[in-house]
């Protein structure tokens, strides 16, 4: 597969392991790395990752993965409206599993009756709202500055289509200002990240600029053995000499100023609104909900809710695993009454999910 | 969830809607919100039904190269 088997390569990967090990000898401290996308965590996991790096170097897992991330209360959300009569509830099948309140799901919702759809990109929502016109179609708008530039090519293109009975329930976050609030987490000692590659072929380099400003290392990483081996490799060069930066590991995959267009959707579409991370809690203007103009397409405002009050899940450590504070071992649940089969918490329904990685390759 | 894939593009259709080809299986992409313009025959990654960005082959090549010679010549 072109673009990726090189990038497997075990020769590049040995002599990689070589110059990680070389420098972290020069480093006379523990070395703590965070990757901040779900991704990454998973690669990290499927390629045995952890065991290959010296002993003095600790990868943690950050508040990358969407699903993860999305509070108990905007689940509760979703399941309210899949479960309403006139609604087909869209969304990405990572949604399907996560439970809300008193161990519901949109997948229990969808058995008992909901019409709840997967799809595998926004824009089938556009023939869903065609072929239904009786029906309301709200599409679960879940993800980083990676994903929601498509849901705002899908309502735009619902606007060009003058198409009325499709609306985006808004859980999207964006990912600098949940970096920062990790940055200033007195309990987190990290000296470095390992950047999300996707998110950054939209935002570009210029959104970590506080990484180093912080005085830690940043790099920006794509998702093969090599891409992270390497990425771990350039982030010691940058704790070795001292001169930190946003650097590119992952340059096949990005330009350093980033997707304009999809950006310049993004924010014609959407505007920055405070939103609670699980974990993190309410971070200031770390959401996007749909902007005034587009107001007829935004769920919230479509849809009349009740007072859904909403309690994170007794026992679960997810909060703290997804800040990096603690690992799947430390919680009570896991692996004892927590397991993919049965998830309590959501880092363990998603395939990228912190706990589910460890569940699998650990 | 931020998953993307690289693919080469086989065809364009009227709507801005390209066939991508990874390693024989094959896939739609909408082309509406990728960073450069792309043609049949270039290679592209994509992400949840979108084409997010136009791979630069001499870019890609370059740093294959430049790692195989630090790796083979031991520079760090």
């Amino acid at each position: 597969m072109k673009y990726i088997d090189e990038y497997r390569d075990p020769a590049l990967v040995a002599g990689l392991l070589t110059k990680i090990e070389n420098a972290a000898r020069q480093i006379s401290h523990p070395v703590t790395i965070m990757e901040i996308c779900g991704s990454h965590t998973y690669a990290i996991g499927r390629f045995g990752i952890r065991k290959l790096l010296p002993e003095s170097i600790r990868l943690i897992s950050g508040p990358g993965c969407p699903v993860c991330v999305t509070s108990a209360h905007d689940v509760d959300v979703a399941l309210y409206l899949a479960g309403l009569d006139n609604v087909i509830f869209a969304t990405f099948g990572d949604m399907l599993r996560v439970p809300g309140a008193g161990g519901d799901s949109l997948q229990k919702k969808r058995a008992a009756g909901a019409d709840v759809r997967v799809v595998s990109s926004a824009d089938e929502c556009i023939e869903l709202a065609l072929a239904n016109p009786q029906k309301e179609i709200v599409m679960m708008g879940i993800g980083f500055e990676t994903t929601t530039p498509t849901i705002a090519a899908v309502v735009t293109a619902c606007r060009r289509k003058d198409i009325q009975n499709f609306s985006v329930f808004s859980v999207h976050k964006i990912v600098p200002p949940a970096i920062k609030t990790l940055l200033a987490d007195p309990l987190l000692n990290i000296d470095g990240f390992l950047c999300p590659g996707h998110v950054s072929t939209m935002i570009g380099t210029a959104a970590y600029q506080m990484i180093p400003d912080a005085g830690r290392a940043a790099v920006i990483t794509g998702f093969e053995p090599v891409d992270i081996l390497e990425g771990v490799w350039m982030l010691l060069q940058q704790i070795v000499s001292g001169n930190m930066e946003v650097a590119i590991q992952y340059s096949r995959g990005l330009r350093p100023e980033g997707n304009t267009r999809a950006m310049n959707l993004m924010q014609s579409v959407f505007e920055t609104a405070d939103a609670e991370w699980r974990g993190l809690g309410i971070i200031p203007a770390s959401g996007l909900s749909l902007r005034n103009d587009f107001a007829s397409f935004y769920t919230l405002k479509r849809f009349t809710l009740p007072d859904i009050k909403s309690s994170d899940i007794s026992g679960c450590g997810c909060g703290d695993i997804l800040r990096g504070i603690k690992l799947p071992n430390d919680c009570p649940l896991f692996k004892i009454v927590c397991t993919p089969m049965n998830p309590v918490g959501p880092c363990m329904v998603s395939s990228e999910g912190t706990c589910s990685t460890h569940y699998k390759y650990y | 969830m931020c998953i993307g894939f690289p693919g080469k593009i086989i065809s364009i259709d009227k709507d801005n809607y390209a066939v991508i080809d990874i390693s024989g299986t094959r896939r739609e992409v909408c082309l509406d919100i990728v960073d450069e313009p792309a043609d049949v025959g270039d290679y592209v990654i994509s992400h949840a039904g979108y084409a997010i960005h136009k791979i630069d082959v001499a870019t890609a090549q370059d740093k294959l190269k430049l790692l195989q010679e630090l790796i083979d010549n031991e520079i760090y």
